[in-house]
């Protein structure tokens, strides 16, 4: 991944859609262009939160798993 | 969503917005168990926002909604749904985040249909909605519109009445035809089965809850516990929730803080927490179950590990409890 993340959020031991809400309620906050990187631990996560950025025109940049952690990348867009 | 179609299709721009309650039964059931996990994760109203192509926006109401389900104005349906309530506060909710300013919405539209669900969903509770969320005329159902009066959409040319539909009854062959011809091939339509509250063993274990504790309240933490594990309580003062798979297992070890918590040291077997106020004998009890839930069941003996609350671990040997001698009243 060439490109860093700028934000971090943690939605650890959150169930979706709680990791969807709550990346939801932190891009709200972000402008074009930051990066946003999300560690969940609810493997429903890896596909709910690809399928919100979907709707909402977000690009996710990769998302890779690291012990029990799931850790999603996604770049902020208009 | 074939009611988002039908607005879509008139050159609407149309957003959703999916509610979280707690109670829902989308995605956690599913992300915990694990022989569940094979099954599609896939979140529903995302992928019909997908499908149909608009915003999706999902709002965390569970602290709010707690109200609801405590005092429902209007009454439970068979368990502890209060399915009319619940749907005028999210109409409600809706209308407040559709309304405002920054989002700019003129009206809301809803996918029900006149006599679909027999409690919730009639001719007298469609105005009770409208009235009591506050949406008034400005709540639109286009499945059914024209078995009710023109709403302000209709009545300022927005939305063509004529091509609103006159839905009524449990029969979805209309709806199925109609989605047919929208080129909507996998119709997704939940005939109920997306809360919690619905599920007669899920509300017997909540009212289970509020029995035991003297008094109508609960956390989300709580209502999640309840979706997971066997909840099994020798007294009124205190609850064994214990593992059944590995799934379980992680997700209750994530409230190792919150509870004291019970393991089996001599042979594998399952986490199990318990809730409430135990004794010193209770939570041998405890022990007892717990041993009988794992691999120690036919032993003689077995060692296990107790972190209490707050307090300081210790271990116990117990001899596990006869499984047929565990009193079916325990199971909640
Ligand atoms: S089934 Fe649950 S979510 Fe649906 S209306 Fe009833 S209480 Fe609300």
């Amino acid at each position: 991944m060439t490109e860093q993340a700028t934000h971090q959020l943690n939605t650890r031991r959150l169930l979706c859609p709680l990791p969807v809400i709550r990346t939801q309620e932190k891009i709200r906050e972000l402008q074009p262009g930051d990066i946003l990187e999300v560690t969940c631990t609810d493997p429903g996560a890896l596909h709910d939160i690809p399928a919100w950025c979907r709707v909402h025109g977000h690009t996710v940049l990769g998302s890779r798993q690291d012990d029990l952690d799931i850790i999603i990348t996604i770049r902020v867009e208009e | 969503m074939l009611a988002t179609k039908v607005i879509m299709d008139q050159g609407i721009h149309v957003e959703g917005i999916n509610f979280f309650t707690g109670f829902c039964v989308e995605g956690h059931t599913h992300a915990i168990r694990k022989k569940d996990k094979e099954k599609q994760k896939r979140n529903n109203s995302l992928w019909v926002a997908e499908q149909l192509g608009i915003k999706l926006h999902i709002i965390d109401i569970s602290e709010d909604y707690k109200d609801i389900v405590l005092n429902p104005k209007h009454g439970y349906g068979q368990n502890l749904n209060p399915c009319l309530d619940c749907k005028i506060f999210m109409v409600n909710q809706a209308k407040a985040w559709a309304f405002m300013e920054e989002n700019g919405f003129d009206f809301i539209i809803t996918g029900e249909v006149i006599g679909q669900r027999p409690k919730s969903q009639r001719l007298e509770t469609m105005p009770i909605i409208a009235r009591e969320s506050g949406a008034e005329d400005r709540l639109l159902r286009p499945l059914c519109a024209k078995h009710l009066p023109p709403t302000v959409p209709e009545r300022e040319g927005w939305v063509d009445r004529e091509k609103l539909f006159d839905f009524h009854g449990r029969n979805r062959k209309p709806q199925m035809a109609l989605a047919n011809e929208l080129g909507i091939d996998e119709y997704s339509q939940p005939a109920g089965g997306c809360c919690f509250l619905t599920d007669e063993h899920y509300s017997r274990k909540l009212a289970d809850l509020w029995d035991a504790r003297g008094e109508r309240r609960y956390e989300v933490d709580d209502i999640m516990l309840l979706k997971v594990g066997r909840h099994i309580r020798p007294a009124n003062n205190f609850k064994v929730i214990i593992s059944r798979e590995e799934g379980e297992n992680n997700f209750l070890s994530g409230y190792k803080r919150e509870f004291t918590t019970i393991k089996c040291l001599s042979h594998p077997g399952p986490l199990a927490l318990v809730d409430g106020n135990p004794s010193d004998s209770d939570l041998e009890l405890a022990a007892r179950l717990v041993a009988r839930y794992g691999k120690a069941r036919s032993a003689d003996k077995a060692t296990l590990q107790i972190e209490p609350k707050g307090g300081e671990g210790f271990v116990i040997e117990v001899a596990p409890y006869p499984a047929e001698e565990i009193p079916e009243e325990w199971y909640v």
